[in-house]
This record gives structure tokens, sequence and C-alpha cells, in this order.
């Protein structure tokens, strides 16, 4: 993959920075004043600038020659700038969030209990999204691939983010979480990873599958969604957020997934979309108890003090989560006051 | 011979989770493989893929098998 194009001030420098200094030191010219930014969560500029600095540690781009950029401390120190101005927006949202931060020693005689029962709590509102009931009822062909590759940023790298968590927990999280991973990873099946599930998807509707085209017109919102797993799995502090967050992906899932698999079916996509929301109807039903009671709720366990970023964690995934389904409904709707051209 | 231990953890107000079965068998007979690792049981009689838990036990809308 190659660098993305920058789309502003903030993505330019960091991209200009690793084209123009093959062997670095990489040092990130004065980034545009953070105080600029005035909604980070759906700032394309701000969300593309920190992808790129966060997939330096996963697959990387074919046009940085250096292998020591990932580690570059002045990289980590603009990294690490625009971790602070995200996180801060991140913990605002939250704090707007209605029982985003319940009272836990309330709902509970054990921070285990405590967690489940947040968790369980508020999972549990959540029926299909708004996003999944459009995709089932009404949206267009044209809608579903818009959405395809919306979340292709996120499901081509499926569960990559959670994997660097397994070091940083021990005990029966760990197990846990290796457990569900496994089973994202195909089971020990290459064809049944889920990434290739997704990317198989793409590919019978004639789209591309690797990942830089969907990053190159993927919404602000959507970078902050995948943007936020990078943030809690690659910051060991986060840890306990990172496994919150995994826990509402998971018990948010199933119910959405076999409404959009009822839309393929209307649309009639082909097999290979089918296959992989079929699969997660099942696999999701699975990880939610696994996430909830095998992994938060053994964690917390362990490390009673994380019970707060826990919540806190679940609480941010379905805020920005619901914060992305919002911009792609406002896309569609926009899209249907629209006269279609010709 | 493997000494495979096959064991089921109830989950409160959701499915039961089994790990090491190779099929399971429904009351008409079906014999359903098992490929996952882990798999999870419905338990409330509401999921549209039994024996398997679809969470529709969460759905508080939903009754029984609407249709679709």
């Amino acid at each position: 993959m190659k660098l993305p194009e920058p789309c502003g001030p903030l993505s330019e420098r960091v991209v200009d920075t690793l084209r123009a200094r093959p062997h670095g030191p990489h040092a990130v010219p004065e980034p545009r004043a953070m105080g600029e930014v005035t909604y980070p969560l759906t700032d394309r500029d701000f969300q593309l600038a920190l992808w790129v600095l966060y997939e330096l540690h996963y697959r990387g781009f074919d046009d940085v020659e250096d292998p020591h950029a990932e580690w570059d401390p002045l990289l980590i120190v603009s990294r690490a700038a625009l971790e602070r101005t995200f996180e801060h927006a991140v913990r605002a949202l939250v704090s707007q969030t209605p029982d985003g931060a319940p009272a836990l020693e309330e709902l509970g005689a054990t921070p285990a209990e405590q967690v489940t029962t947040a968790l369980v709590r508020m999972t549990a509102r959540s029926g299909p999204s708004d996003v999944a009931q459009y995709l089932h009822r009404r949206a267009t062909r044209a809608d579903f691939c818009s959405y395809l590759a919306e979340r292709a940023v996120y499901h081509l790298r499926e569960s990559d983010p959670q994997s660097f968590v397994l070091p940083r927990i021990g005990g029966a999280a760990k197990v846990a979480l290796a457990e569900l991973q496994y089973d994202e990873y195909g089971g020990g099946r290459p064809d049944r990873l889920h990434q290739t599930l997704f990317a198989r998807a793409l590919a019978s509707l004639d789209m591309p599958t690797d990942l830089a085209p969907y990053v190159a017109s993927a919404e602000g919102a959507t970078l902050a969604s995948v943007n936020l797993m990078s943030l809690f799995a690659l910051n060991r502090r986060l840890r306990g957020a990172a496994m919150g967050h995994l826990a509402a992906f998971e018990a948010t899932s199933s119910l959405p997934c076999e409404r959009i698999l009822r839309g393929a079916r209307r649309l009639g996509l082909p097999q290979p979309v089918h296959d992989y929301y079929d699969e997660h109807v099942e696999a999701d039903a699975v990880h939610e108890q696994l996430a909830i009671r095998g992994i938060c709720a053994a964690l917390v366990d362990d490390e009673p003090e994380l019970a707060a970023d826990v919540v806190f964690g679940a609480t941010a995934c379905l805020a920005v989560d619901g914060l992305a389904g919002e911009v792609l409904l406002e896309g569609w709707r926009a899209g249907r006051q629209t006269p279609a051209a010709g | 011979m493997s000494s495979r231990r096959v064991t089921v953890t109830e989950c409160p107000g959701g499915p039961l989770l089994v790990r090491g079965a190779d099929e399971v068998v429904g009351l008409d007979g079906t014999v359903a493989p098992v490929e996952r690792a882990v798999v999870a049981l419905c338990r409330c009689g509401r999921s549209d893929r039994l024996p398997w838990c679809d969470d529709s036990h969460r759905d508080r809308r939903r009754k029984k098998k609407p249709a679709s």
C-alpha cells in the first residue's frame, strides 16, 4: 500500500515528512495548531494524519522506505500530540452520553459483576442499528456498496488492533481473548479468516480488495472509529478500554449483521456478501459472551482498578461508532433527495 | 487416545457456550456439525438458527420468528 493523498495541513505534513525523508529523522514540522481542529472526531484531515501514523505499526507503506520510521521518536511525539486531542474529544463525547459512566458500586458486589452488568445493560438497549435497518429495508445497491467501502477500512484489518492487547493482559482474560481472536482469524483455516471473507465479498462486487482506495475515500468519522481501536490497543494504559470496546462491539453486532444479511438477500447481492454477514451472526453471538464474561469480567477480577476503563471503552465504542453511522445515514438521505442525474 | 474435554458454560440470560463438541443433535434428530472451537447454543428458543444462538434474546421488540 502507498501513502494516501493528504487532505489538509495535518495529514499533508505527516505524509510529506514520511515521503521526503526516507532515512529520517521524521520530524513533522509544527503541525496545524490543534486549536484549529474544531471537532477531531469527524475531521478527516486530523483522523487521516493519525491513521497514517498508526498504520506504521500494522502493515506500513511501500513508499516509506525506512523501517525505523515505526519507532522514530519524533513521529511518536507527533502521534502522541494527535492522540491527546483525540482522546480528549472521545472523553468529552462519552461524558455527554446518558449513563455513560454508571455508578459501578451499585451494580454488583464485585468489580467483575459490576462490569458485566454495566456492559450487558448498555448493549441491551441496542437492537439492530439504524444503519442496519436502512440496509435491510431501503438501501439501494449503490448505498450497500458504499457501506462496504466505508467499513472496508476496518474489516480488511478486522481484529488486528485487539491482537496488540494479548501480551498486555494475563490469566483467564488472555485465554479468552486468544480464543476469540482464533475464531476471528479463521479457527485454523486460512479461507475462514474474517478479513479474507470480507475481501471475498468485495471481490464478488468487482470492488478492490486492497485498503488504499477505501482509506482515500473514507469519512473522517469512519477513520475515527478505526483509530479509536488503535488508540486503545497501542497504549497499554488503555488496555481496559480496549477490552470494553471489544465487548460493546461484539455485543452489538449479531442483530445488525442479521439485518444486513437480509438486505443483501433483498438486493440479490452475490453469495460471498451473504457469507460474510452470515458468519458474523453466529460468530458474534459467541464473541459477545466471550468478550463480556470471558475477557472483561476476568480482567477486572485480576485488575479491579480497570473497571472504569472497561466501561469507558464500551461507551466510547457505542458513541464513536454511532457517530460514524449517523454520517453514513445522512449521506444516503442526502443522496435520495438529490434527483438522479440524467 | 486423547482425553479431550467438552465443557458447557451457562451465560445468564443468554446461551450455553460449548467447547470441544463435535455435533449437536436437534429434537427432530437433525445433526448440526460444530465448526468452531466455541459455539453458543440457544436457550430461549427465539433463534432463527437453532440450535445456535443468533442473539435474538436481546431483541425485545421481537417475539418469535417474524417473517423476514
